[in-house]
């Protein structure tokens, strides 16, 4: 059967250059980079280049990265070790509603067990932060503040510079969380004015169980796992090192690719955006339309509930993803959908589509013939699609 | 995560419809807690002689909506009111430990549909105008 894979924001296939790139550290290259024979230091050396693969392709300097074991992980030590390391500056902090689990759950636990104060801004319909709501969020004992660059589930890329030119004249730390757009559209550490941004690995091409942090130099950050001096002190453990070497193969090929691959993402989006508006009515195209990942489209079907449109495409072959209530294992509809105002059994009938560099026309094309009939096949025994149509004729 | 038989009644759901001239009409859930199912009766003597869902929901929802009306169907009232969510977990071969309540939702929604049938139904009133007389 045809596969056609549209949730390229969950995973990427390993990429073939870069399993080959990290195949020699799993085996005859394994020594222990903090080993100071040369098995082991030629090792460390090899971690370095990396490092500096990674720290180009968002325009930083080499000793500006920490390694980790996944963008969750890279948001935790942005959000604890920045927040706890200026404790004595105060204990309040600014995220944004809309913010990944572990952005949130990481500013809750220091609600909980260090007595901050977390504010968690409202974003507008777009799932947009305004400047001026952040501005008013501010206080003398704020230390940190961290929105996403990019969403994952309604695609909308945030003001970051603007929104991080504020609390760098306030003097306030600023993190953004660039899981979603490192590799998709151009980021740069400088233009954004940031002073951490996590980024990971497996959307990139490389395996799971990678990620990083960047920090402006110097920058101090209480470790999360404490252990040895890996990672300058930032972080204990022996470093991943096949991973890390699919990680830096991966940010090498991004950076070379990001001329060619936005124009091809921004091209099939369109074509799948006017296939599905044009193909079914009674949706919401959720997210901002013009500000977002140029591969990322999302949209809320009256009527119908995604878990059980997602079961339908599957059986052709087609991959994506949802945010509806019924698909979350706490059975909660997503807390992004309800931050920009969309109604509860709208926000059932979420889909996401995320496209990446192997996606063809001809994919859309295949989605878009069957898309519309699974959409009608729910729709034609859905008791709130009845009472909406019994309440149009009526009107 | 899914058994083969809820994927079957999910993916060919037989008793998806509506009676446009049901005898009784049960409806449970709301579009909030994110399920919504509507069954529709018909009724001969004291049989169901047909049973048709409408369901807004998930795979599960569906499932066991499908399954619900295919056990209901040809049976008595009596014995009709007898199906559980137990009944229904074991038929569709188990549901995922979250889906439970989905399972619940199929059994109360038939439930309704009789009680509203028999509510309106002239033997039940007229055995209601003896007793209060």
């Amino acid at each position: 059967m045809k596969r056609v894979y549209l949730d390229n924001a969950a995973a990427t296939p390993v990429r073939r250059e870069v399993l080959e790139a990290m195949l020699p550290y799993f085996t005859e290259r394994f020594g222990n980079p903090s080993a100071v024979y040369d098995l082991g230091a030629e090792i460390k050396e090899v971690l370095e280049e990396q490092r500096t693969k990674v720290a180009h392709l968002i325009g930083a300097q080499t000793e500006e990265l920490v390694f980790t074991s996944s963008g969750a992980e890279a948001n935790n030590l942005a959000v604890k070790g920045a927040a706890l390391a200026n404790i004595k500056k105060g204990r309040h902090l600014v995220v944004s509603a809309i913010e990944h689990h572990s952005v949130l759950n990481a500013a809750r636990f220091l609600e909980k067990f260090h007595d901050f104060e977390v504010t968690f801004l409202p974003v507008n319909r777009y799932g947009q932060v305004e400047p001026e709501r952040l501005k008013r969020s501010l206080t003398p004992a704020t230390v940190m503040v961290s929105i996403q660059h990019g969403s994952n589930e309604i695609g909308t890329i945030q003001p970051i510079a603007e929104l991080a030119a504020i609390c760098r004249a306030a003097g306030i730390l600023f993190h953004t969380d660039a899981v979603a757009t490192v590799g998709s559209v151009s980021v740069e550490v400088k233009e954004l004015g940031v002073d951490l941004l996590t980024l990971s690995g497996p959307v990139l091409g490389a395996p799971k169980g990678t990620g990083a942090l960047y920090f402006r130099r110097k920058l101090r950050l209480v470790p999360q796992i404490h252990g040895g001096i890996q990672e300058n002190g930032r972080r204990g453990g022996t470093e991943n090192v096949p991973g890390i070497v699919g990680l830096g193969k991966a940010a090498e090929l991004a950076r070379e690719e990001l001329a060619h691959l936005v124009p091809h993402l921004t091209r099939l989006r369109h074509l799948l955006v006017a296939g599905i508006t044009e193909g079914i009515s009674n949706l919401i195209y959720t997210g901002h339309q013009v500000e977002r990942l140029p591969g990322h489209a999302s949209f809320c079907f009256e009527g119908i509930e995604g878990e059980a449109l997602i079961f339908l495409l599957n059986r052709q072959g087609i991959y994506a993803n949802t945010g509806s209530a019924c698909a979350s294992k706490a059975l909660k509809v997503s807390p992004v959908l309800c931050a920009i105002g969309i109604r509860p059994d709208l926000a059932q009938g979420s889909i996401v589509f995320t496209l990446n560099r192997d996606n063809r026309e001809e994919d859309v094309h295949y989605l878009l013939e069957h898309l519309p009939p699974a959409v009608e096949k729910l729709r034609s025994f859905s008791p709130l699609w009845r009472k909406k149509m019994a309440a149009t004729a009526g009107g | 995560m899914y058994s083969q038989t809820v994927m079957d009644h999910f993916n060919n759901p037989k008793n998806a419809g509506v009676i446009e001239d049901a005898d009784g009409i049960g409806e449970v859930g709301n579009p909030v807690c994110g399920d919504m199912m509507t069954f529709y009766i018909k009724v001969k003597g004291d049989r169901l002689v047909d049973v048709k869902f409408q369901t807004f929901g998930c795979v599960a929802a569906i499932a066991v909506s499908d399954i619900v009306s295919e056990m209901a169907k040809g049976k008595k009232l009596k014995e009709a009111k007898k199906i559980s969510k137990q009944t229904v977990t074991e038929a569709l071969g188990g549901l995922p430990p979250n889906k439970m309540h989905c399972s619940n939702l199929g059994a109360e929604a038939l439930a309704l549909a009789i009680q509203n049938y028999q509510e309106k139904s002239p033997d039940t009133h007229s055995a209601r105008v003896a007793k209060i007389n």
